[in-house]
């Protein structure tokens, strides 16, 4: 299986992202923002980091770089996207997905260990897991997800809330809502479900001397289910 | 010619930043601060002669760059 990560001036978990895809069985290749067309691939993956060093809003410059046009052309051929962090608000300033990651409620940096409840385990990107909630890692400022009333009920409708904070235990109230965002949203898919954007790092979670092994499953029924 | 372009966020739409400014302005004594809203404020430097023709580019920007119409809104000035 073949995936392209994108690197764009900024992204700072472009690597981290390519140990573990290889880690999993990918065949990765890395991918300069400025270039025309993606190589042939099963997955693209945009990063996390600060692209454009978050000018103007978070993903917004990025979202209008050379490679875009065919990531966006990849997605709605079906492909599957991946975006986590900064990658996860490119994809709402592309119009991938829908809303926009806004500043967090308390207007802090958070970096932390959190859980996240899996929605919707209809799309190949949850498939398989056997687990209900996931502890994964956060390190972000914009992430409070919001949108429209109308938009919020046609993502209620469509199942394409993907996945929610939550405690150990897979409570999703806004007790466990780390930054503000509508619905404890961490991560949604776009109707077809072949689009993901979640602000945790699965891609931080691979390693049991160094963090933790939730990350491990997700990129496990990642390879599996493509 | 010179184009002026404000972006705000609409209204409902929680702005923690103009609430921190807010706060910060009534510990300074301000205390009949009610509420701040923060924008930004762009000028742009359009090559183009005609007013209308250039106002309606910029128009384009808002839409396409300058704004995220999902909470924000533009007013060209």
């Amino acid at each position: 299986m073949k995936s392209s990560v994108i690197i764009f001036p900024g992204s700072n978990c472009d690597r981290d992202m390519d140990v573990a895809l290889k880690k999993f069985g990918f065949e990765n290749q890395m991918v300069w923002h400025n270039d025309a067309e993606i190589p042939k691939s099963d997955l693209i993956v945009l990063p996390g980091g600060f692209s454009y060093g978050d000018y103007l809003r978070c993903g917004s410059i990025a979202g209008k770089s050379r490679i875009i046009k065919s990531v966006i052309d990849f997605a709605n051929s079906g492909g599957l996207v991946l975006g986590i962090c900064n990658g996860f608000q490119i994809l709402t300033e592309t119009g991938l997905l829908p809303g926009i990651l806004q500043q967090n409620k308390y207007l802090n940096f958070i970096c932390k260990n959190v859980f996240v409840k899996i929605k919707n385990k209809e799309n190949k990107y949850f498939k398989k897991i056997k687990k209900e909630v996931l502890e994964l890692h956060i390190a972000h400022n914009e992430g409070n997800y919001f949108c429209s009333h109308d938009e919020l009920k046609s993502i209620e409708d469509n199942g394409q809330i993907a996945v929610t904070y939550c405690d150990h235990k897979g409570n999703d109230d806004e007790k466990n809502n780390p930054n503000g965002a509508l619905k404890n949203i961490a991560g949604i898919f776009n109707k077809d479900k072949n689009i993901l954007g979640m602000m945790p790092h699965p891609e931080r979670m691979i390693d049991p001397f160094l963090s933790g092994e939730d990350g491990s499953l997700f990129f496990e029924n990642l390879i599996e289910s493509l | 010619m010179k184009v002026k372009v404000i972006v705000t966020l609409k209204n409902g739409v929680l702005d923690p930043q103009g609430k921190a400014i807010q706060q910060t302005l009534n510990g300074m004594t301000f205390d009949n601060v009610s509420e701040v809203r923060q924008g930004k404020y762009f000028d742009i430097e359009v090559n183009e002669a005609d007013e209308s023709e250039a106002k309606s580019q910029v128009e384009e920007m808002c839409k396409k760059l300058l704004a995220n119409l999902v909470i924000e809104d533009y007013k060209i000035l």
